[in-house]
């Protein structure tokens, strides 16, 4: 499981990290989607991976103190999911706006030779 | 010791806001009270904080009454109260000035401008890094909102560059957390500064790529070398009181790696102790050699100043790269150089309106109405953005240059400094001289001038009589570098209190988690 989690990790900040690399805005947006899903990811994963327990101390198979899932990751991310929902919201916004403005779709604002 | 007085100055700036919002249909004249008032009141909490931490108490308020490693902490110390007083003042007069006619050319900008404020403060109070990330995407958004205040094409450019990198660097800040959560357990400041003395060595190498992560999402913000590239267009392209605003934003980032360097890698950090260290003064160095080229190449004022901005972080960093003497020269510094910057950007906007053809570009244009008082401002701008005597500006740079004695790379440093500071001058004089001397007299208006480049739209450019507004804040920027100047001794004793207790993490770890919680969780 943790080769699959970091390999996902891996291909989605890749990924992200080549689209934002483009010139166009629309790639930069799924580009930078894709950064934020590597990242959530990547927060999920730093409480450890643990199968099966619930996110509460003690409330585990073991009794007080047994396993659990940390819960402050999956807090941190939630609150990470709600801001790059609102900035992905309005980076879309500005690139339409920009296209509008300046003609074309290129982060630039120019087409290129 | 909890106290309630240290929320203040995120609820004042955070209640105006949402009351703006809510009553969309005030008449801009109340609203432009309103927001005025607002921020003194921010200015009389924070000088009331300032008075509360000058005595060397650290102030902790913890949200919902958590216990500290657990909840969410605000913490006061002597440098985020200088950090907010400094705020609060140059809002003030970038508040001033809106009422000029910026703030009619869309939506909200006093409720934006109110949250920016909050974004700030929360950002200098908050003893937490996910709560500071999440204080950074505050103050970030209401800084999209206001870079772009206004359109036009130039604008959306420059703001659709800096809105994605900001974007990347926040994806780069959550990694940095998680890192610093993986490998210590911990996200409140005072505990990571406190696990860092016994990380174990398989999470060493975690720990340190957090660290450093940090730094480069700090020095995005602050426009560190070779992260500035986004600063000059954004500043230069947008409007006036918000690039005056903005002038406190670079210091964010500034603080934020001080912050870092002195609390979570300070000397008590174990083998995470000066993480910081090899990279911050050739960085800082670099970036104010820049900055001054960059000003040198300018062709309009408005571009020069953003320059300088860049160049003023550099000269900031310098100093916080130098040990304790150092961080009390930056600290005393960095106000001189949020107003001087914000003074140059008002100044810009008063040529842009004057001069229809040219607007701050350096070509000859006719003579403007009442050249004689724009040409004095100016002049008493550029004293202090260069750091000539006799004001402000020379006594940090004084003393930037005698903390500098005696660090074994002193030779590049005063070099470095000394030289930007004639580069700056040169500039200055240049842009100057451009501006007032070379005026045209009589004949028929040059149409070929780079003036169809600049963002002025249509109709943006009411020039109401007098412009008191407009007069009032630059004289009043004016009037803070000077105060900063005559009381330039109680201010550099307040710095030196507050480089000290940054010297000094294991107090503030005692304040934030308290004496009993010394053994672990």
């Amino acid at each position: 499981m943790e080769a699959l989690i970091a390999l996902a990790i891996g291909v989605l900040t890749g990924g992200g990290v080549y689209l934002t690399l483009r010139a166009r805005s629309f790639s930069v947006v799924l580009g930078l989607t894709l950064l934020s899903y590597a990242v959530n990811l990547f927060l999920f994963a730093t409480g450890r991976l643990v199968i099966g327990q619930p996110p509460i101390i003690g409330g585990g198979a073991g009794g007080a103190g047994g396993a659990y899932v940390d819960p402050l990751p999956q807090a941190l991310v939630l609150t990470a999911i709600v801001i790059g929902f609102a900035m992905t919201a309005f980076v879309i916004m500005l690139a339409l706006r920009a296209r509008s403005e300046l003609g074309n779709d290129h982060v630039d604002g120019k087409v290129g030779p | 010791m909890s106290s309630h007085g240290v929320i203040a100055p995120l609820l004042a700036p955070f209640v105006t806001g949402v009351l703006l919002l809510a009553l969309p249909d005030l008449p801009m004249p109340l609203r432009r009270r309103i927001a005025t008032f607002a921020v003194l009141v921010q200015i009389v909490i924070a000088s009331v904080l300032l008075v509360a931490t000058s005595g060397g108490d650290i102030l902790v308020y913890r949200l919902g009454d958590w216990p500290a490693p657990w909840g969410i902490v605000l913490v006061a110390d002597r440098l985020a109260a200088w950090l907010v007083l400094t705020t609060t003042l140059l809002a003030l007069f970038a508040v001033i000035h809106a009422g000029d006619g910026t703030d009619r050319r869309g939506r909200h900008f006093h409720v934006l401008f109110q949250m920016q404020l909050f974004g700030i403060a929360g950002a200098f109070l908050t003893g937490d890094l996910f709560n500071l990330f999440v204080f950074f995407e505050i103050l970030l958004i209401a800084s999209y909102g206001l870079l772009l205040h206004g359109g036009g094409a130039v604008r959306v450019r420059a703001g659709l560059h800096y809105v994605v990198l900001n974007l990347i660097g926040s994806t780069v800040f959550l990694f940095a957390a998680g890192l610093i959560y993986a490998s210590l357990g911990t996200l409140n400041m005072a505990d990571i500064a406190r696990k860092a003395a016994q990380v174990t060595p398989e999470n060493l190498g975690l720990a340190r790529s957090g660290g450093l992560l940090l730094l480069a999402v700090f020095a995005l913000k602050a426009a560190l070398l070779p992260l500035f590239l986004w600063l000059p267009a954004a500043y230069a392209h947008t409007a006036a009181p918000v690039a005056a605003l903005f002038a406190i934003m670079t210091k964010v980032g500034a603080y934020a790696i001080l912050r870092a360097d002195t609390l979570l890698f300070g000397a008590a950090s174990g083998p995470l102790a000066g993480l910081f260290a090899p990279w911050l003064l050739p960085l800082a160095l670099a970036t104010l050699a820049v900055g001054m080229l960059g000003a040198l190449a300018a062709e309009n004022l408005r571009r020069l100043a953003a320059w300088l901005v860049i160049a003023s972080v550099g000269t900031l960093l310098t100093a916080f790269a130098l040990g304790t003497a150092g961080v009390a020269a930056g600290l005393y510094y960095l106000p001189h150089g949020t107003f001087a910057a914000a003074l140059l950007f008002l100044l810009a906007e008063a040529l842009v309106r004057r001069r229809p053809a040219s607007a701050d570009f350096f070509t000859p244009e006719h003579d403007m109405p009442r050249h004689a008082l724009w040409g004095a401002l100016f002049f008493a701008a550029a004293i202090p953005s260069v750091g000539l005597p006799p004001l402000s500006g020379f006594v940090g740079k004084f003393l930037i240059l005698r903390a500098a004695l005696g660090h074994p790379a002193q030779a590049w440093i005063l070099t470095v400094v000394l030289v930007a500071a004639l580069a700056g001058v040169i500039a200055l004089a240049r842009a100057g001289s451009r501006l007032f001397f070379s005026t045209k007299t009589v004949g028929p208006v040059a149409l070929a001038t780079p003036a169809a480049a600049v963002d002025v739209l249509p109709g943006e450019l009411p020039d109401p009589p007098g412009a008191p507004r407009e007069v009032t804040a630059i004289v009043g920027l004016l009037g803070l570098i000077l105060v900063l100047t005559v009381f330039a001794g109680p201010a550099v004793d307040f710095a030196q209190a507050a480089a000290a207790q940054l010297a000094d993490p294991p107090a503030y770890i005692a304040a934030v988690l308290g004496s009993t919680a010394g053994g672990g969780r």
